[in-house]
């Protein structure tokens, strides 16, 4: 849903008012078209029938590929395959994932094979799911998979089809294996990179022969290494933190310390004085301060008396927000989903013998901190338009909004995409947010390239939170124990509110990715009805790992657990029996609760918990162990977690997202939260705004579901079911469901 | 001018003594392995050694720092402990997004030559003060025992 809505919004236009030209739904077969051939470099791409190709742009080459613009697949002379990325990796590995599709096809030798950023150019490089250029919903390889195959397969027959010219032999008698084309009758090879020039000079097939799934050599194989794994073990993986262009200044920002509030007043004369202080300049979004290095940008900064003016911010704390929250609660909301009569089974199913539980669950603002603090380099250019490196995950976005700021076109503002140190979706936004500060301070300082610095207070104070909510559920069982009513309110914000997003992302009032997970649960209950309260504030909020799943499915679980207990039914046996017109979730379920030995006594002090969703076009099922200690401290000891992503392109970098999913999920379980005080952020820095750390991190094992449906992500989906889970297990043990979040509030986590 | 040795060569930077040691790297000497995450000793991104010690360059003073206090940052960390860490680093996959894992490596490699078996406790101990938000710990505790692993073959 996220991704029909996403298209639709671009296609409304981002960077006030400035349109974006729609592009045609993606094709999964032909179209196939070479590209920017040239100097023996053979390159493909295999893209929709598009208008005339945008300006030129040098894609950023992991490696010493040569780089050629507009093509997913280079093979040079110097017989490495370089795969061009349109996606932003950051951490999720989709650089090697892309690569291996590509190389698959290809029939390439993984050590030939490379990876790079595409350059921001949406007309060749657009999330077909989106319209944009940008990366986000889980969405990279299930977007990119027909397109790198026949990119891969295309320049496989273009190899074939040169060595065949060369070697005076039918293409039908040529083979290729592990980088080497052969004619095994005359007893000839050649690499790819002896072939390049020739293949290059060819056409381009028009229609490709795809390989089935037993013949996959590098898909699906559990060897493969990340092509990235060598780079960031030895410090020279690049991030846009580590940029330094000539003549570069640092840039950090004065921020108002309430959300909505603006400068009143400035006194500089302090920061001036500091050693290292260039400049400081009074901007929309705050006063910059502009140094030689970091630290006296820093330094400067703080020197800075700035007076804010709050007439328009936040003044409220959490606790009075979330009593406003509870008031909102009392009165219906706008309907997300309503069939049968919700209210009227809950109160037969009483009356008759069963069970109705009643819940209410509390989920603060979080951040997502990812390790490296918000950073971009911004240099003008001399023939007008910038250029931007950055961690940039929505480029599209970030071209047009930097392109609004400058008064130049979008296509005049290049993107050199960088390694981006997490992102967890909080370099996704609608306004382009850090990247469009450090355009503005570069526009006003024009005389050098302007490196803009958010420090960790930046980060953790400075907003597009994974929103404050509140869920009431009742739910009620019948006298047999089977679920037949169930009604929801949420409570929170729209990070779509305000957007290009908004007229589509919010239908009736209600906002979709407040209520996904919840409205369309696949728990068959006759009576449902979900309803949303959306609340204004200003309060900035965005979408955090797996979006509305990270509270919508934790409440679900919850509440489903308790009504089994309601219901005397086990856990596990209360889902299956509701999941049987949903084999996929009802497959990971069995499979988690297997693989963890569900059912087999455990020792005094210990619980065991599970929970089940489907996120993202994922199903996963998680089971959590966890000790209780005689204080009433938790523990979780081990994570077993199910996953069905369909066919697998790299199971290692699944299992790496699940335990990294398991890890996030508890983290933010355990202690995350962002609270304000009259407004102001009560945490500043890891030292309050706790993170995850090892001695915290359980055992993980993961249990892929072997498939051949069409590919889905693993980024989001593996963490909306972690917390329930352990939450359930801490149930099982104590009785006392944990509704209000994080753990810490209930002094059961030191 | 301040005088630092790191990596075994002679540095002269003409920085204030109050300028942290990581900006003194990744601004001044253009050493960017070493990463920025917190600014107050609390992620580890910025660990280096000094003197073989797991030292927060975010939080040591470049003026503390005398010529003969021998700073080794991840460009020039060598020997047996940081081999075996870097190959079972490579071997497992264990990097995410990365950022963090320079720090990761400088602790790990300093646990390593102090103890070539340690428990799941002395591993939760010298990396606790590591933190990934990618939480690619379940992989840094696998890496550091196979690490030790390999040391003590």
């Amino acid at each position: 849903m996220l991704h029909h809505l996403i298209r639709q919004a671009a296609q409304n236009g981002f960077g006030d008012g400035l349109s974006l030209t729609p592009l045609p739904a993606p094709s999964r077969r032909g179209f196939l078209k070479a590209i920017g051939a040239g100097a023996g470099v053979l390159v493909v791409g295999a893209h929709l029938p598009m208008p005339a190709l945008a300006a030129e742009a040098a894609p950023k080459i992991i490696g010493p590929a040569d780089p050629r613009p507009h093509a997913f697949v280079i093979v040079a002379p110097d017989n490495t395959v370089t795969v061009l990325a349109k996606h932003l990796d950051k951490g999720q590995g989709i650089v090697t994932g892309i690569a291996t599709i590509a190389a698959e096809e290809l029939d390439a030798d993984w050590a030939q094979v490379r990876g790079a950023f595409a350059p921001a150019d949406a007309k060749l490089y657009a999330n077909h799911f989106f319209g944009i250029q940008g990366t986000g919903g889980s969405t990279a390889v299930a977007n990119s998979w027909d397109e790198l195959r026949m990119a891969g397969a295309a320049a496989r027959a273009m190899l074939v089809a040169a060595a065949a010219v060369r070697w005076k032999v039918p293409a039908g008698e040529v083979t290729v294996s592990k980088g080497v084309v052969r004619h095994a009758a005359s007893n000839r090879s050649a690499t790819f990179g002896e072939l390049a020039e020739e293949a290059s000079k060819l056409p381009v097939p028009q229609q490709v022969k795809l390989k089935e799934q037993k013949d996959y050599v590098l898909i699906g194989k559990p060897d493969l290494h990340r092509l990235d794994h060598i780079s960031k073990t030895n410090g020279t993986a690049i991030f846009s933190m580590d940029i330094r262009r000539p003549g570069q200044v640092t840039a950090v920002l004065a921020r108002s310390p309430r959300f909505g509030g603006t400068v009143k007043s400035v006194d500089d004369a302090a920061a001036r004085k500091v050693p290292g202080v260039i400049e400081v300049i009074s901007l929309p979004v705050g006063v910059a301060v502009i140094a030689k290095n970091t630290w006296a940008a820093m330094k400067g900064r703080e020197a800075l008396t700035v007076a804010w003016d709050d007439g328009k911010a936040e003044t409220r704390g959490t606790d009075a927000m979330l009593a406003d929250y509870r008031k909102a609660a009392e009165k219906p909301g706008s309907v997300a989903a309503n069939k049968g009569d919700a209210d009227k089974a809950i109160a037969d199913a009483k009356a008759k013998g069963g069970h109705a539980v009643d819940g209410e669950f509390v989920f603060p603002y979080l951040a997502h901190a990812p390790m490296e603090p918000l950073n971009a380099v911004v240099a003008l250019n001399p023939e007008g338009g910038c250029t931007i490196w950055a961690g940039s995950q929505f480029q599209t976005v970030e071209q047009m909004t930097a392109a609004h700021i400058l008064g130049c076109k979008p296509e005049q503002v290049k993107i050199e995409t960088q390694w981006a140190g997490g992102s967890f979706g909080r370099r996704a936004t609608t306004n382009a947010d850090y990247i469009a500060e450090a355009v503005m301070i570069a526009k006003a300082y024009p005389k050098a390239p302007v490196h803009l610095v958010w420090t960790r207070e930046d980060d953790i104070k400075g907003g597009r939170y994974r929103p404050l909510f509140l869920h009431r559920i009742t739910a009620a069982v019948d006298a047999k124990g089977a679920l037949v009513g169930w009604k929801q309110r949420i409570v929170g914000q729209s990070f779509m509110a305000g957007t290009p997003f908004e007229a589509v992302m919010v239908k009736d009032g209600v906002d979709a990715t407040m209520v996904e997970g919840a409205s369309d649960m696949a728990y068959p209950v006759a009576n449902l009805a979900v309803d949303a309260h959306t609340v204004a504030s200003p309060v900035t909020t965005l979408w955090w790992r797996s979006v509305g799943h990270t509270h919508t499915a934790y409440a679900k679980e919850v509440m489903i657990d308790r009504l089994a207990k309601a219901a005397g039914k086990d856990p596990v046996a209360f889902r299956m029996e509701m999941l049987k017109d949903h084999p996929r979730l009802a497959g990971v379920l069995k499979l988690a609760a297997e693989k963890a030995g569900w059912g087999q006594p455990l020792a005094q002090g210990k619980g065991r918990g599970v929970a089940v969703h489907e996120s993202f076009n994922t199903y996963v099922a998680h089971v959590a162990d966890v000790t209780v200690d005689a204080k009433g401290q938790i523990k979780v000891d081990r994570i077993v977690v199910a996953v069905d992503c369909g066919e697998v392109v790299n199971p290692d970098i699944v299992k790496a997202q699940m335990e990294g999913g398991a890890g996030w999920g508890i983290g933010h379980a355990l202690r995350g939260e962002i609270t304000m005080t009259d407004g102001v952020v009560d945490q500043a820095n890891f030292d309050s705004y706790l993170p995850l750390r090892m001695s915290d991190m359980p055992v993980v094992e993961v249990h892929i579901v072997p498939s051949h449906e069409r590919p889905t992500g693993a980024g989001e989906p593996g963490v909306p079911t972690v917390a329930p889970a352990v939450a359930n297990a801490v149930f099982s043990v104590t009785g006392q469901p944990l509704q209000t979040l994080p753990f810490s509030r209930g002094g059961i986590v030191s | 001018m301040v005088r630092i040795n790191v990596n075994g060569e002679e540095r002269q930077v003409d920085v204030p003594e109050d300028m942290p040691l990581l900006w003194v790297l990744r601004d001044e000497l253009n050493m960017t392995g070493t990463k920025f995450g917190c600014g107050i000793a609390q992620c580890g991104a910025c660990t280096v050694h000094v003197d073989g010690t797991p030292t927060r360059a975010c939080q040591t003073p470049v003026g503390m720092l005398t010529p003969d206090s021998k700073i080794t940052t991840i460009e020039g960390v060598k020997g047996k402990a940081a081999q075996a860490v870097q190959a079972a680093w490579q071997k497992l996959d264990v990097v995410q997004c990365g950022y963090c894992q320079s720090g990761q490596i400088m602790s790990a490699v300093a646990l390593l030559t102090d103890n070539q078996n340690p428990t799941d406790q002395d591993i939760d101990a010298a990396m606790d003060g590591n933190v990934c938000r990618c939480a690619t710990y379940v992989r840094i505790r696998a890496a550091i025992k196979d690490a030790a692993q390999t040391m003590r073959a």
